[in-house]
């Protein structure tokens, strides 16, 4: 019988690699599909170009069944604290992809109906540029937030998140103290934010 | 043709009248909208297509809202322009165009212009205590302050918004 070594049987590793290496290669997509950035969503998931050579291929269009946000295209004003709710109800640890010049910086909407940017209201952690940008685009963000995922600590992720939980219970209170509808709430909230110079409310 | 018979039935409703290319516009007076519509829906004109409006800030008669109408058995269509000063009101037609409805609560949205009448008279587009009515010459493209325009830096570039 030959001696059995340690080393091939048992491997040391750091926690946060392990399970954030099991974390990046199983994200679950769900689509904000808002405007022309879906259609190139669509490619980017079709055999062509197939997200699920990442590993990103079981797309969920219920928030409680994804963890990795999709935001493609204009988000309104109106509709910014759907999009608050819709990330609040996604299960932990979740990300977020801001896809196309609209989302991330209101683009060339720069208009009163139309959020200047989505990270003003919640987290992103890629942004993608173009209008829309091309699938390959997509995927090169896709794989930007494996990389990022890589390097985070669990910690960390779980204090992101829960910052942001603290702004939308804020939100809530606002609108139950002052009877604020919740575009009023998340206005009055910017406003504040943009007094004391950081830009985002979360 | 349709004109003929509203000068006919309606002797001196229409005030002014232009045809360019086949299109066919009559402008009226508010009081007499109701009565214009009867005879429109019963010569054939049926579908109501759209409802708009147009802001002329000089005028005295500040907007005119827009109505167009298609007679789907002749495909004749029709558009009748009806003024209204700034803080007027025209008739609902949500008595004879169920369509009516929620065109009449854009236009109320977006102009600020009542409709008697009206079941429901809501904001359609944007959220109840938007600040203005968006489509008028005189609301500034970015809404002034809404969800803090100018005021707001932005989380990346150092805090610093860039340049404009």
């Amino acid at each position: 019988m030959s001696e059995l070594d340690i080393n091939d049987a048992v491997m040391t590793t750091r926690l946060d690699a392990v399970v954030n290496w099991g974390r990046k290669n199983s994200l679950w997509p769900m689509p904000f599909g808002v405007a022309c950035c879906a259609i190139e969503f669509m490619s980017m998931m079709a055999s062509r170009f197939d997200l699920s050579r990442f590993g990103a291929e079981a797309m969920r269009f219920s928030p409680r069944q994804s963890d990795m946000m999709l935001i493609l295209g204009t988000i309104t004003n109106k509709m910014a604290p759907v999009l608050r709710t819709i990330y609040a109800q996604m299960a932990e640890p979740k990300w977020v992809i801001s896809v196309g010049v609209c989302a991330s910086s209101g683009g060339m909407y720069r208009t009163y109906a139309t959020l200047q940017g989505v990270d003003r209201v919640i987290p992103v952690d890629v942004y993608v540029p173009g209008c829309p940008p091309r699938p390959e685009s997509m995927i090169y963000g896709v794989m930007k937030l494996q990389e990022k995922i890589e390097k985070e600590s669990l910690s960390m992720r779980k204090d992101h998140i829960a910052r942001f939980y603290e702004s939308l219970a804020r939100q809530e209170s606002l609108q139950a103290e002052k009877g604020l509808t919740s575009q009023q709430a998340i206005r009055e909230m910017l406003m504040d934010a943009g007094e004391r110079g950081v830009g985002t409310i979360f | 043709m349709i004109i003929e018979h509203i000068d006919a039935q309606l002797p001196g409703t229409v005030t002014d009248r232009h045809a360019f290319r086949g299109d066919q516009t009559i402008v009226i007076a508010g009081e007499h909208l109701l009565a214009v519509v009867d005879l429109l829906h019963r010569e054939g004109f049926q579908l109501l297509v759209d409802i708009t409006a147009v802001d002329w800030p000089e005028r005295e008669q500040r907007f005119d809202v827009v109505y167009h109408w298609l007679n789907l058995a002749s495909q004749e269509r029709l558009r009748v322009k009806v003024p209204v000063a700034d803080g007027g009101s025209v008739p609902s037609l949500t008595g004879s165009f169920k369509t009516a409805n929620w065109f009449e609560r854009e236009v109320f949205d977006m102009f600020g212009i009542g409709f008697d009448g009206h079941p429901d008279l809501r904001r359609l587009l944007t959220w109840p205590d938007f600040p203005g009515h968006a489509l008028r010459k005189d609301f500034p493209l970015d809404g002034g302050d809404v969800f803090c325009m100018e005021g707001c830096t932005a989380p990346y570039n150092n805090g610093e918004r860039g340049g404009r």
